[in-house]
């Protein structure tokens, strides 16, 4: 089992958290001006990153917070993690798969929503 | 089926021992030439099938299918072989129907055996809303011309007698949907099947071979750029499922999937336990036994994004209890290996099969886990798309522009998929 570091709980078992998509998507700042394509880029399109993508995190079997976290989506490795009101961190290189530059954690996951049919 | 097919062998069975020895030649591997009038990008089940039918039904013959790695070697080689097609909504219903029809003729179509076993499908309900929502999906499957009816516990125990139905259990079997045409095939042979047949029609099969780029002129790509040169395209057809996003993001078009790590399992061989497919929402659980003797299971996704063609352990481990508590039997098989591939999902849980903002450009991505079942329905109507400029009728529900206009085809509780 990997480890995820938790801003306020420190290192903890992949399975205490649940993942929440990728961070940094604010909502609309004037929703009644948006087009229905504009509406659909905000509900359903997301950045679907092979490499190093900022993500949002909930501890859900711990303190219960969101939190963000930059992760290479090839080696599944943290590169950092932060909290909700700091901004994403501008030292983290934007590398791709097998990144060595790598620091803070390690990790990988949790629960499953979809299943193969 | 094929004169390579060799006879059952007699006891003590070894396992493998029935299946087919393979043809002295299957595919070229030819040098890309300088300019084909359709280039595939992704040499996988759809890619194939795609070229198969673009020779078949339309007389494309100067074709390429261009692989990064090697043939049928991503998901077609990783995942768990289900076909069938009892979905709920018209437009799925229409397009995997047509699909399991080609599966039926298939073996005769392209001249190779790919063990297409029609053994059925069980899907089995263990809540009162189970219950409701399969009988309604039944239902419709039999308005769709799809043989599906709904049989209770003591009917499940009769088809596959290592099913615990036993009330006394955590999720008890309240009956199943039963679709008998249902079944499986040999994976790697479809894939092998497939490019044989493309191949010996002029189709260019470019193994090796990465797409870097494009190369643009307004709303046309002219050319793609790849790690074996250049080539010139009349029109272009992406068929790359988990690794879409990374072409698409090339082009600037944005599309909502989302790549998955998706795992399976094999058991080690063992003699015939499981005589049809069983899956179950609720408990998590997919299951058949493949030719050779090997159960065969597939886990959920895991949740988070990935490229890596690998999954978290406690998922499997999931998997096995859930397996576990449905078939005591398998309490004393042995986990044999563990895989994961790639797959591209959607918000609605159904494909895209799309123009794109690009004159010459068609889409194909979003099978997320269940694109296996949809390979030569899926090439027949991608096939079509791309000849006749225009989608499929039975591709034209699966548009990108239904994102934007709510058009969804809402598979995600609605078919007989484990979520």
């Amino acid at each position: 089992m990997q480890l995820i570091e938790c801003p306020w709980c420190g290192p903890r078992e992949e399975v205490e958290f649940s993942y929440g998509g990728q961070a940094h998507v604010p909502y609309p700042e004037s929703p009644a001006e948006l087009d229905d394509e504009q509406w659909a880029h905000y509900v359903f399109f997301r950045d679907n990153t092979r490499g190093t993508l900022a993500e949002r995190w909930n501890h859900g079997a711990g303190c219960r917070r969101w939190f963000n976290a930059m992760r290479d989506t090839v080696s599944y490795r943290f590169s950092a993690v932060y909290r909700t009101a700091e901004p994403m961190p501008a030292s983290v290189p934007l590398t791709g798969a097998g990144s060595s530059s790598a620091s803070a954690t390690t990790s990988t996951t949790t629960s499953t929503t979809t299943t193969g049919r | 089926m094929s004169p390579t097919t060799t006879p059952r062998s007699t006891t003590p069975r070894t396992p493998g021992a029935d299946l087919p020895e393979h043809p002295d030649s299957l595919w070229r591997n030819p040098e890309p030439k300088k300019a084909y009038d359709v280039v595939i990008v992704g040499g996988g089940g759809h890619g194939l099938a795609t070229a198969h039918y673009l020779v078949k039904n339309h007389g494309i013959t100067n074709v390429a299918v261009l692989e990064k790695g090697w043939l049928a070697g991503g998901n077609m080689a990783r995942n768990t072989t289900l076909i069938r097609s009892n979905y709920l909504w018209d437009a799925s219903a229409a397009i995997y129907e047509h699909s399991l029809k080609l599966w039926e003729g298939l073996e005769e179509d392209l001249g190779y055996p790919i063990l297409f076993s029609q053994r059925g499908v069980l899907n089995l309900a263990h809540t009162l809303q189970d219950v409701r929502d399969s009988v309604r999906r039944v239902e419709a499957n039999k308005l769709n011309g799809i043989d599906a009816e709904w049989v209770d516990a003591e009917e499940v125990a009769k088809i596959c007698p290592i099913v615990n139905t036993s009330s006394d259990i955590r999720y008890p079997v309240m009956g199943a949907t039963y679709q008998p045409r249902a079944g499986i095939a040999k994976h790697d042979y479809v894939g092998w099947g497939f490019a044989r047949r493309i191949s010996d029609a002029g189709v260019d099969i470019i193994q090796g071979c990465e797409v870097t780029g494009f190369v643009r002129d307004g709303d046309r790509v002219t050319g793609v750029r790849t790690t074996r040169g250049d080539i010139a395209c009349g029109t272009v057809a992406l068929a790359a499922a988990g690794s879409t996003s990374v072409l698409t993001d090339m082009l600037d078009v944005r599309v909502p999937i989302q790549s998955h790590p998706l795992q399976a399992l094999v058991s080690e061989l063992l003699e015939p336990v499981h005589p049809t497919i069983v899956m179950s929402n609720q408990v998590h659980v997919y299951v058949s036994q493949a030719h050779k003797g090997e159960l065969v299971m597939g886990a959920g996704v895991d949740s988070y994004n990935g490229y890596g063609q690998r999954g978290a352990f406690h998922v499997i481990e999931r998997q096995m209890a859930a397996a576990v508590e449905l078939f005591p039997v398998f309490a004393r098989a042995h986990l044999l290996r563990t895989w994961a591939g790639v797959v591209d999902t959607t918000p609605d849980a159904s494909p895209i099969i799309s123009r794109t903002p690009y004159e010459n450009v068609y889409l194909n991505c979003g099978w997320g886990t269940g694109g296996f079942k949809a390979t030569p329905g899926l090439g027949w109507v991608f096939a079509d798309t791309i000849a006749n400029g225009e989608p499929h009728p039975y591709a034209a529900p699966f548009s990108l522009d239904r994102f934007t206009t709510g058009a969804l085809v809402d598979e995600h509780g609605a078919a007989a998929v484990a979520h």
